[in-house]
């Protein structure tokens, strides 16, 4: 028997504060052109100085902080949805120019433009008749 | 048009992270789907007033019609889809098109004192009650 075994993982789960934020996965959409990628992503409730997006080895992270809008105590009459934070990650497959992402955040809406690589551009090659 | 089986492989991958699924999992969020009724609402209430709150992100107040006849809400919209000329869609889970959507709140409210603000694609709108129906405080005097 070992001695220092860990509680299972549902135990450590337990020990930790019961009040966590939730956290949610923002809708997406993506679509691509031939020298971009666009990633638009919904956000309702998350302002500009609460949005996190981070680029690293090929892995894109949004993190938007939406802060409760109503009171702790607040008794909802309908309650369909809850609020909280949203997270979600990708990994993108195509090659990326990550110094030239741009982001723009308007009416709860993310919309993130990552030009593709020169390299992964298709490129047109001239062809003379002979 | 472009279809859906010239667009390729989607270039994205979700990563499939442990902590994500103990989030939604283990606390018991629901997830943010369509199911049921668009938009979702949430109602609370003060001694003056209803809120109604619904999350439109990317509309503008003026794609949205809220009307108001003595208890009953009725909200009604359109979320457009655009997809510009010579673009390959991979995915696409924000929903978009029409919604039309009626509630019955408990009482009856001064429709023409509704108010409709928009923030950040978070609509709410604040229904004061009749007069009629807020609680009344009453002040009880001691009889000596």
């Amino acid at each position: 028997m070992n001695a220092t075994a860990t509680p299972p993982a549902a135990c450590q789960r337990a020990q930790q504060p019961v009040r966590e934020a939730l956290r949610y996965t923002p809708r997406v959409d993506l679509v691509e052109t031939p020298a971009e990628l666009i990633l638009t992503a919904d956000l309702p409730g998350v302002r500009a100085d609460g949005l996190q997006v981070d680029f690293h080895d090929g892995v894109l992270s949004l993190y938007g902080k939406a802060p409760a809008r109503q009171a702790e105590e607040t008794r909802f009459l309908l309650h369909e949805y809850g609020v909280g934070d949203f997270r979600r990650e990708f990994r993108v497959g195509e090659q990326v120019d990550a110094t030239k992402i741009r982001g723009e955040l308007k009416d709860g809406v993310l919309t993130l433009r990552l030009p593709k690589a020169e390299a992964a551009r298709p490129r047109r090659i001239p062809v003379q008749a002979s | 048009m472009l279809s859906r089986r010239l667009a390729g492989a989607d270039p994205f991958t979700q990563m499939q992270r442990e902590m994500d699924q103990l989030f939604t999992g283990f606390f018991g969020a629901a997830p943010r789907n369509g199911a049921g009724a668009y938009p979702a609402l949430n109602v609370w209430e003060d001694a003056e007033r209803f809120y109604v709150e619904a999350e439109l992100p990317g509309m503008k107040l003026e794609d949205i019609e809220v009307f108001v006849q003595q208890n009953e809400l009725t909200l009604k919209g359109e979320r457009k889809h655009a997809l510009a000329e010579g673009t390959t869609e991979h995915r696409r889970e924000r929903g978009a098109g029409a919604f039309h959507r009626t509630l019955a709140l408990p009482a009856e409210v001064e429709a023409a004192q509704a108010e409709a603000t928009l923030k950040d694609g978070v609509l709410t709108i604040a229904l004061p009650k009749l007069a009629a129906v807020k609680p009344r405080r009453i002040d009880v005097r001691v009889v000596e």
